[in-house]
């Protein structure tokens, strides 16, 4: 229809499969923000560490390309569980940083003004709505976490003949070391985004949830004289999972089972209070 | 992204012409009791309706915004049954959804959104590709009169603009039901008829059916051939607007100037029923084929002033008094 013409006039065409609503999701809020120019600088600087890192992996691997600097002996790098402890440690930071970022504006716009119900009067469920919102999270940090960590794995796999069958399990633990972090962060922040209409406020409370809830788990351990204070430092809890993988001989509170369960528990927590919020309307009883 | 084989339903809409009776179902409940915590507030509600504008009236806390949000999957049914367009509202609750444009009452926006983005954003989620979403867009705000404001953020309109902006919204995919909950809340005069302009110009075109829910009579009087008035969750009065007005036009009251048997028989004569009423009146049925002319020319030849002629018609708000009165004859 022409806009001139201002008549109504229905729709009979072609509509996008079910199951791809959520995606449209994802579509929105991407393009919000990548709006922020410091959202988006702050994006690219994720890939500093990692681009150094292959930089290392590389350099390490040709170390004859360096001989006119006088340097004759063997590798400089150790590529191993140490290494892949010290990359993880870095952009689990950074992915913190940027959810603190990205996550408290995802929810609290539609629930400020009441939009949630239009989402939900249409073909999209609750469910789809949440997904929706997560793979936000989930693909952002995916590319400055697991990426870009498999991409090492399997360049020193490349360069050093049966690396790869003896690292098998460092794969492993980047995916898994990744995919927890990802969820608890993007549970969490969602959760604190339905709850908490600031943006500001929900950033810090993100902020808060883990560092204060490391000093309440350390106070907890030194009044009662147990390990079980620990439960609260989620950090502390996903670095235990990763540890387990890279072979880091360290001694843990914890075994990767419980650790493991205490994190999905917490996911389970930030879930339940996050589809608290995500109704169409309140119930007045 | 491939786009699915799938497509918008049509064989939901009825014929334009139709009348309200040869039209299939477009909302049918059966004993349908919806129970919000340990309230009742919709109690075995049975009906169906057919028409292309459904009116819903009701006092507030009747249960119209209840019935609306049960249709659309938002509250489970305890009991009974519901379907809209034949799709089981339990079991169909995507389906019917895809079919439903949904204006609501309240606020629904996002403040830091453009009106186009946000649009866009409903309508892709209703399943338009990108590309024909943004074009439906542009085409619904025009159409609601926000073509040129399309472009700025929500947060700043008007109350009035931003009612029309949920309208746009509730369109742009093109629904075979739109269900407009208070449309007209908040409007000045002016914007009051615009939106009214809109519900009728939509209802002509024949391409959706229209739920309208509103406390205000005369925007239903309007607008809508059939009216559920709705009182403590149950249904008290169902009424067919179109048959109504139909039918009252064979109801006359005539007032004279003096009283005169013989008019009244000559009348009588025309195969109508006669009736007198205190002061000189005289209530009327016409016959099938006697017009208000035969009544002028029998005045004129029994030399009979008419001094009021009046079809007497009940209003929706007659209509709405009495179903809202209790036994004792009180509101």
């Amino acid at each position: 229809m022409a806009v001139y013409k201002r008549t109504y006039r229905g729709y009979s065409g072609a509509l996008m499969p079910t199951w791809s609503r959520f995606l449209v999701l994802y579509r929105f809020a991407r393009r919000t923000m990548f709006r922020s120019k410091f959202q988006t600088a702050f994006f690219v600087l994720c890939f500093f560490f990692p681009l150094l890192c292959l930089l290392g992996i590389y350099a390490n691997a040709h170390l004859s390309a360096f001989s006119f600097l006088g340097r004759q002996s063997g590798p400089f790098l150790k590529i191993d569980g140490s290494f892949f402890i010290v990359y993880m440690s870095v952009q689990s930071s950074l992915a913190f940083l940027l959810t603190a970022f990205l996550g408290p504006g995802l929810v609290s716009p539609d629930l400020a003004n009441g939009a949630l119900t239009l989402y939900l009067c249409r073909p999209l469920s609750r469910t789809e709505y949440v997904l929706g919102k997560m793979a936000v999270l989930v693909i952002t940090l995916s590319w400055i976490t697991w990426v870009p960590g498999l991409v090492l794995f399997f360049t020193q796999a490349s360069m050093e003949s049966g690396w790869l069958g003896a690292h098998t399990a460092l794969a492993t633990g980047i995916l898994v070391g990744s995919f927890l972090w990802i969820l608890v962060l993007s549970l969490l922040s969602l959760a604190l985004s339905a709850w908490v209409k600031w943006r500001i406020i929900a950033g810090a409370l993100l902020l808060a949830i883990f560092f204060m809830g490391a000093g309440f788990g350390q106070a907890i351990n030194a009044v009662l004289q147990t390990h079980q204070g620990y439960l609260l430092d989620i950090a502390r809890l996903i670095t235990i999972v990763e540890q387990y993988f890279f072979r880091d001989g360290s001694t843990q509170p914890f075994s990767v089972t419980e650790a493991s369960i205490a994190l999905l528990a917490f996911a389970a927590c930030c879930l339940m209070l996050l589809m608290r919020k995500v109704r169409p309307n309140e119930v007045i009883e | 992204m491939d786009l699915s084989t799938q497509t918008a339903p049509t064989e939901a809409l009825a014929q334009p012409g139709a009348s309200a009776r040869q039209r299939p179902p477009v909302i049918e409940l059966e004993n349908l009791t919806v129970r919000l915590g340990k309230r009742e507030v919709l109690r075995n509600i049975s009906c169906s309706l057919r028409g292309r504008t459904i009116g819903l009236l009701g006092p507030n806390g009747a249960g119209k915004s209840t019935l609306i949000n049960t249709l659309l999957g938002f509250w489970p049914v305890t009991a009974g049954a519901a379907h809209v367009f034949g799709s089981d509202i339990r079991t169909d609750t995507k389906k019917i959804r895809a079919q439903i444009g949904y204006m609501p009452e309240n606020d629904a926006f996002i403040s830091k959104m453009s009106a186009v983005s946000f649009i866009r954003l409903m309508a892709e989620l209703s399943g338009l590709p990108p590309t024909t979403a943004l074009e439906r867009a542009h085409e619904a705000l025009f159409y609601v009169g926000l073509g040129e404001a399309r472009y700025r953020k929500l947060g700043t309109y008007s109350l009035g603009m931003k009612q029309l902006a949920k309208l746009a919204q509730a369109i742009a995919h093109g629904p075979k039901l739109l269900i407009l909950d208070e449309p007209t809340n908040g409007l000045d005069p002016p914007a009051r008829q615009r939106m009214i302009r809109l519900v009728k110009e939509m209802r002509d075109s024949g391409e959706m059916h229209i739920v309208l829910c509103s406390h205000l009579l005369r925007d239903v009087e309007e607008t809508c051939e059939e009216v559920v008035i709705l009182k403590d969750g149950q249904v008290v009065h169902y009424s067919n607007l179109e048959e109504e007005r139909r039918s009252n036009l064979r109801f006359l009251e005539l007032e004279l100037q003096d009283h005169s048997d013989n008019f009244r028989t000559a009348i009588e004569n025309l195969g109508c029923e006669c009736a007198p009423a205190p002061g000189n009146r005289l209530k009327v049925i016409l016959a099938e084929n006697v017009g208000v002319e035969d009544v002028y020319r029998i005045a004129a030849e029994q030399n009979v002033q008419l001094r009021r002629l009046n079809f007497r018609r009940d209003t929706l708000e007659d209509i709405f008094l009495k179903a809202m009165e209790n036994g004792n004859g009180r509101l």
